[in-house]
């Protein structure tokens, strides 16, 4: 069912402000999510003032800093900071992206950092993906094929088919998409989301996969496709200038064509 | 949450216990900023909701066109005075704003017009398109008044 405020428990109080050191010339504020499991309160907002004379350039290199320097209970998931394992993906500045690859100067005032909207917060930055990954393992995202390989033991693909896959396969699931889609805050529960839908469509697109029809048989639902009402902000969210809304519009005309 | 989803919203705390997890910030304007998607998409299904309150009007306009002199001329007067006419051009700007964005719609459907740079440039023109559609449909509705 549809939602539109947050519940009595999720209501997000104003917490700490921790001030730049003196002498510090260039300060920015972050306005940072908080929710500690272990006290028993709502969520607050805390303010770090930081210097960014001596911060990296991205907002990632400003939380790091902030849990090394000034509060290290401060929890987010980071990993490789080159926008390649999609670990820091973050509600920056009212929209999603991952944080390595957000400059800090890109943010007028102050930097609001959430996490990923509409998600169970495990603690401060850090989501419970656990229904999107199982959404992801219900699309069966690996080759099917009933034909054996050929003798030389590669499937072979003509620099054209392989080209089909380009903009699909570089999805890092870090489901910046799938939290940024309004259907997918109503209705996540039965809607597989873009980025699920975008990893549907990258096997249903493969020439090497031969199960294009029990696949789209699977999207056939009015709720895990139809629920897409092409709102884009997938598409203008994604941090690695991937369309999901092209490849579940793709996935739709197929099921047309597929009707003859 | 009275979905499947609740389940996820019960975690453990450093003790073991069961805590009710918070759900994360989300809507459109005070958590997630509006964009050109967003905000056409919204728009969208308002001026659909319009169209059907619209219709409502146009069909009390002509029941009481069918119910007699006396009625009609109040429903008439109505239309026409300030509030009647602002609700009107209201419902021609829904009218234009939903037939615009439902070319758009179409295209998308038909694989065309996903890219970013097309997608902002169609939203605009969708806009753009309304708001002179309903300016020229007025200008020549108060000529022929």
């Amino acid at each position: 069912m549809a939602e539109f405020t947050l519940p009595a428990n999720s209501k997000v109080g104003t917490g700490k402000t921790y001030k730049a050191p003196a002498g510090a010339k260039r300060v920015k504020e972050f306005k940072i999510y908080r929710w500690n499991p272990d006290d028993g309160k709502n969520p607050v907002t805390d303010t770090f003032e930081i210097d960014l004379d001596a911060c990296g350039p991205m907002v990632l290199d400003a939380i790091i800093k902030i849990k090394n320097e000034v509060d290290a209970s401060l929890t987010f998931r980071r990993s490789c900071r080159e926008g390649i394992c999609g670990s820091c993906a973050m509600n920056i500045d009212g929209t999603n992206t991952l944080a390595c690859l957000k400059p800090i100067d890109e943010v007028k005032g102050a930097v609001a950092i959430n996490p990923l909207p509409h998600m169970p917060v495990v603690k401060d930055l850090v989501p419970d993906l656990s229904l999107a990954y199982a959404q992801y393992r219900s699309v069966e995202p690996w080759l099917q094929a009933d034909s054996p390989p050929p003798p030389d033991g590669e499937r072979r693909q003509s620099k054209e088919e392989r080209a089909e896959i380009d903009g699909l396969w570089e999805c890092i699931l870090c489901f910046c998409c799938s939290t940024s889609c309004p259907s997918y805050w109503w209705n996540g529960d039965r809607y597989l989301g873009p980025a699920v839908l975008m990893a549907a469509y990258r096997w249903i697109a493969d020439s090497r996969d031969e199960h294009t029809g029990q696949r789209l048989d699977a999207l056939e639902d009015p709720f895990k496709l139809y629920r897409c009402h092409t709102i884009m902000n997938c598409t203008q969210t994604c941090p690695k200038g991937l369309n999901p809304a092209k490849a579940i519009g793709k996935v739709k005309q197929l099921m047309l064509e597929r009707q003859g | 949450m009275k979905d499947v989803r609740e389940a996820l919203m019960v975690g453990r705390n450093t003790e073991g216990k069961l805590v009710r997890r918070p759900l994360s910030p989300f809507m459109l304007g005070s958590a997630y900023k509006f964009q050109t998607s967003s905000l056409t998409s919204i728009m969208h299904r308002i001026t659909g909701v319009a169209l059907g309150a619209g219709t409502l009007l146009l069909t009390a306009w002509l029941v009481s066109a069918a119910a007699g002199d006396a009625a009609f001329s109040v429903v008439q007067a109505l239309l026409a005075s300030w509030i009647g006419l602002v609700v009107l051009i209201g419902f021609t700007f829904a009218l234009f704003y939903h037939f615009c964005n439902g070319i758009r719609h179409l295209a998308w459907d038909a694989g065309r017009g996903f890219e970013l740079p097309a997608m902002h440039r169609n939203g605009r023109m969708v806009v753009a398109g309304a708001v002179a559609l309903t300016v020229a449909f007025w200008i020549i509705g108060f000529l022929v008044w």
